[in-house]
């Protein structure tokens, strides 16, 4: 089991006491499994997702990913997990903007210490990045840096990927594309794949599908 | 290791990216600190000489014995008391001129001495020599290396051997050659006393009863006097550095905001809280070691251009010699990297804590960097409020210097505090003026706009203010002194010209001379004497109408003069009086002074030391053996040229000693001038630092701008009109910031004049306002604030309207 969260529960402080996101909700997930979890704004999806990636603390339940238990580390042993063994895609892309993109591609990888050439020379080849490795973000369309966002999470070959709403920002054919190369390449490197989507488009053309309300998995 | 690496490589990326801000940062951080490492520099060389001065072998840090009259000592009463058992070294001081070179001569016995650090044998391959090569009155002088190149080709001067250690401009002798050089045959200045002595010697009254016991104090004398002069070079080296990190905080603080995407991708990806900030705190350091570097290469070069002048300032004030040029020394070296790296951890301390307790899933949209709440602009005029308040209370109850200083920089700190909430209501203020005078839109929202960008501006602002305040409170008060410093010159220097006699003999045959032949002979007698504990002179003063219609007195009784040419009363310098708490009426005495109450108290500045002024006919009864040489002369202009020529031809005296006032004028206003040209030097660096500051702070804003300015663009107003209203808007907030400058420049030069000057100098000068000053000074910040809304509002007119269209997209 890659991913296994047990009766998970968040709540966030606001003015009028604590607003509870998620109410004991348990998610599994299999190596090479992809996993769609789909939810109206607001039910605690994105939440669920930081959660798996040790972005935040649960307030109860257990998490393990890829044999780590989660729940019980400290920022050291979260960030290891992030460098080591998941792989992340936002909507918003959050590449580095002073960096290349090749120096954005590889970034992860080398940070994991697992940087591969080869790899990341198929990476770039497969994203349709080759001739763009020279510039910075900002001269590529939102398309194109959602692709070198992809590349990034995938470089270091990650066991679990996680993505965030990863065509939520692009228009439909742009989203199809990307799509596509994400569940391409995450088969290819047998990876875990966890998406937090509000399109049923791409939530269909995953394996599995859960779907999220009043905080519970329905 | 591998996360700390990548982060660090991350952070340096930017900085690749950013060229602009790069450089900005760097020279920013490099300015500040290349002010103060210049005035460290230039105090640090002036205190070297200060020590070598002291730790010479002429006794200025020992115990001494002086003739109680400020005469000379016979050679007679120094064998008298080695042979009563008394451990003694004798010592003559004196000053030689040679062509346009004054050198300070001092005469020691070798044998007698303890050596200290000179070196009476040995010399180099080239300069061999033994301790009888010094001896006798045609023996060698020691001197620094700096002193024998600066006295090449000077004739009539003893062999020079080069010696480290030894103070700038002297020459160190044989007393029997120093008796020589300086025509005082049998003459010593003091006998300095070694250790140990021997007990049960007789005691001094009963070998030399006319010789007292004088304390060391004359190298704690010079420090105290010259440290008031260092510490305003060091208070005003701060006061720039602290404008110059008014740039590096707004630099950081933008790198910081705009990178807050970067951090949270970092964290995201799995670099730790830990890595990421040891990361920051070390690509920061490094920053300020090769800006701190810069700042100190930039100081040194400062430095040696002003401190040929502050040598010749600290000469003319206080007698102290100055080396002229600059050693390289570590301590300021390193004080210069220690405060860039300070400068640094003060600027970024705010922002590293902020990144330190930034939840990982904050938004990572830059925040509104600018954005300060109501709240804040409350806290800050408390908080102003309470300094200011804080400087009161020690106005009324603390004294000294660093007193002073302290109330100085509580009140500009202050001062700067209150700058954001005043300048606030002030735009509010603008703004209802507009709405109620049915102003447009246009007017409604730049009002409204303005006041958005104060918090954004800030700092810059407050830089300008204190570097203005910096200005006017010391243009108000260079320029109050120089005015009364002009008229008391005026008053002071009444008689047409000075002239000096060679001897007592000549002296009276002079004044018998002069007596037919003009309207007035004034002789000046003075002796040197201790007046309450400190070093200072008596003078006797003729009884005469240019006295009685000139002397700038400042207290006075009704019969002043009559009481000082009957002998009843005496006329003491205002320091002395505000340094001992003397008022009219206080009795002075000193050795040979019988008591004797004060009649009048008068302005002396330039003269550190107390003086007193008693008739002329007391002082020649009191002190019998001051012969009078020297002599005012009162002729009419016409007559001065023709009569200095017949004295020359009557008595063989040389021009050089008859000195006509416009000369002596001439020379005390050069003197001032040259004291205060490394403070306007220092002004218009700081003024300069303030501007950069704005420009700095105007570019960085201006990236923000455009989400702010594009929806006005996008509802109608051309580019060019948005810039214009650009440039209008740092116009007003550089106006306000002048309007509010002028009282604390004022407040400022007041501190300056009748809190610091006195604690420093222990004299007053009236304040005097220079309307002119500041209207030329603000013009001139507003034009340096012009110049530096140019750049970014000729951008926001020339920016393509794609990337404007870009702040209505998801794409930014």
């Amino acid at each position: 089991m890659l991913i296994d969260a047990q009766n998970i529960h968040k709540s966030f402080a606001t003015q009028d006491g604590p607003l509870p996101v998620l109410r004991g909700v348990d998610l599994q997930l299999d190596k090479g499994e992809t996993l769609a979890l789909t939810g109206e704004s607001g039910s605690g999806k994105s939440t669920l997702l930081y959660l798996i990636a040790g972005l935040d603390s649960v307030d109860d339940g257990t998490i393990s990913v890829a044999g780590r238990q989660v729940h019980g580390l400290d920022d050291q042993g979260r960030a290891e997990l992030r460098r080591e063994t998941v792989g992340i895609v936002f909507q918003q892309f959050n590449l580095i903007p002073s960096l290349t993109v090749g120096d954005n591609l590889t970034f992860h990888a080398r940070l994991a210490g697992r940087e591969n050439e080869a790899w990341t020379a198929e990476l770039a080849e497969r994203l349709g990045l080759t001739d763009f490795l020279r510039r910075y973000p900002e001269q590529l369309s939102g398309g194109q840096q959602q692709r070198v966002a992809i590349g990034r999470a995938l470089a270091g070959r990650p066991k679990v990927v996680l993505a965030d709403e990863p065509t939520g920002n692009l228009d439909e054919e742009t989203g199809e594309q990307v799509a596509q190369l994400l569940l391409d390449l995450v088969r290819d490197t047998g990876a875990g794949l966890l998406v937090v989507t509000h399109s049923l488009r791409l939530a269909n053309r995953l394996n599995k599908r859960v779907h999220l309300a009043n905080g519970k998995l329905a | 290791m591998r996360g700390f690496q990548s982060a660090l490589s991350a952070l340096l990326s930017h900085w690749r990216r950013r060229p602009g801000q790069f450089v900005t940062l760097v020279l920013g951080l490099s300015l500040a600190t290349a002010l103060w490492t210049a005035v460290q520099a230039i105090n640090s060389e002036a205190r070297s000489s200060y020590d070598r001065a002291a730790n010479q072998v002429a006794g200025a840090d020992r115990a001494t014995l002086e003739k109680a009259d400020g005469g000379a000592i016979s050679m007679g009463d120094f064998v008298r008391l080695r042979r009563a058992g008394w451990l003694v070294t004798t010592v003559l001081e004196g000053r030689l001129q040679r062509g346009r070179v004054i050198i300070r001569i001092v005469g020691i016995d070798p044998l007698t001495s303890s050596a200290g650090p000179l070196n009476f044998e040995g010399g180099s391959a080239e300069t061999p020599y033994e301790i009888q090569d010094f001896i006798g009155q045609n023996g060698l002088a020691l001197a620094a290396p700096e002193t024998i190149a600066e006295l090449d080709g000077v004739p009539n001067l003893p062999r020079l051997i080069p010696q480290e250690g030894l103070p700038p401009r002297t020459l160190t002798v044989d007393i029997a050659a120093a008796q020589a050089l300086l025509q005082r045959p049998d003459a010593v200045s003091r006998l300095v006393l070694l250790d140990p002595q021997p007990v049960g010697a007789a005691p001094l009254g009963d070998i030399a009863p006319d010789l007292t016991r004088v304390e060391p104090q004359t190298g704690q004398d010079l420090a105290r006097l010259t440290d008031s002069f260092h510490l305003n070079l060091t208070a005003f080296g701060l006061l720039t550095f602290a404008v110059g990190l008014f740039i590096v905080h707004g630099t950081i603080g933008l790198a910081f905001e705009q990178r807050r995407v970067m951090f949270r991708t970092l964290r995201v990806l799995g670099v730790s809280l830990k890595q990421l900030v040891v990361a920051l705190v070390v690509e920061l350091a490094a920053l300020a070691v090769l800006a701190g570097t810069v700042g100190v290469l930039l100081g040194s070069v400062l430095a040696t251009l002003l401190l040929p002048n502050v040598a010749d300032t600290l000469r003319d004030l206080y007698g102290a010699q100055v080396s002229g040029s600059l050693g390289w020394r570590a301590d300021w070296w390193a004080s210069g990297i220690a405060i860039a790296l300070l400068g640094t951890a003060i600027a970024a301390a705010g922002s590293l804590w902020r990144i330190r307790s930034m939840p990982i899933l904050a938004s990572a949209q830059p925040r509104a960097w600018a954005m300060v709440s109501s709240k804040t602009l409350v806290m800050q005029a408390v908080s102003g409020f309470v300094f200011l308040g804080l400087a009161a209370v020690l106005l009324g109850l603390a004294s000294g210097i660093v007193a002073a200083f302290i109330i100085i920089a509580l009140v500009l700190v202050g001062s700067a505090l209150l700058l954001p909430p005043l300048a606030n209501r002030l735009l509010d203020f603008g703004q209802s003026l507009a709405r109620r005078a049915g102003a447009g839109a246009t007017a409604q929202w730049f009002w409204a706009d303005t006041r958005q960008q104060i918090p954004g501006l800030s700092l810059a602002l407050m830089a300008l203010l204190l570097a203005l305040a910096a200005n006017i409170g010391v243009g108000t008060m260079v320029g109050s002194f120089r005015t009364t410093f002009v008229g008391w010159l005026d008053q002071r220097l009444a008689a047409e010209f000075y002239v000096n006699a060679r001897d007592g003999q000549q002296g009276e045959k002079l004044k018998i001379w002069l007596q037919t032949r003009t309207d007035a002979v004034l002789p000046i007698v003075e002796t040197e004497a201790t007046l309450d504990g400190r070093k200072g002179a008596i003078f006797g003063v003729a009884n005469h109408a240019t006295y009685r219609d000139n002397w700038p007195l400042l207290e006075r009784t009704p019969q002043v003069w009559d009481e000082v040419a009957r002998g009843e009363g005496l006329l003491v310098n205002e320091q002395f009086a505000r340094r001992s708490g003397l008022s009219l009426g206080d009795e002075i005495s000193a050795a040979g002074l019988p008591p004797t109450p004060i009649a009048g108290v008068y302005s002396d500045y330039g003269n550190p030391a107390p003086q007193v002024m008693v008739g002329l006919s007391k002082f020649s009864a009191l002190f019998p053996n001051i012969p009078q040489q020297r002599f005012g002369v009162r002729v009419p202009p016409e007559r001065v040229e023709a009569l200095k020529n017949e004295i020359s031809a009557e008595f063989g005296i040389e021009e050089r000693s008859m000195i006509d006032q416009s000369a002596i004028k001439d020379l005390s206003l050069s003197v001032f001038e040259r004291t205060f040209r490394v403070t306007d030097a220092l002004n218009v660096l700081t003024l300069a630092v303030a501007g950069f500051a704005i420009f700095t702070s105007l570019l960085t804003l201006a990236t923000m701008r455009v989400p702010q300015l594009a929806p006005v663009w996008a509802l109608g107003l051309t580019q060019r009109r948005l810039a214009a209203l650009e440039l209008a808007r740092t116009a007003i907030l550089a106006l306000v910031t002048v309007v509010l400058a002028v009282p604390v420049g004022l407040a400022l030069a007041w501190l300056l004049l009748a809190v610091l000057n006195v604690e420093a100098f222990g004299w007053r000068i009236p304040m005097q306002v220079f309307v002119g000053d500041w209207l030329r000074l603000g013009l001139l910040a507003l034009l340096a604030a012009l110049l530096a809304a140019a750049i970014p509002a000729r951008r926001m007119a020339a920016m393509a309207p794609a990337d404007l269209v870009k702040v209505f997209s998801h794409e930014r």
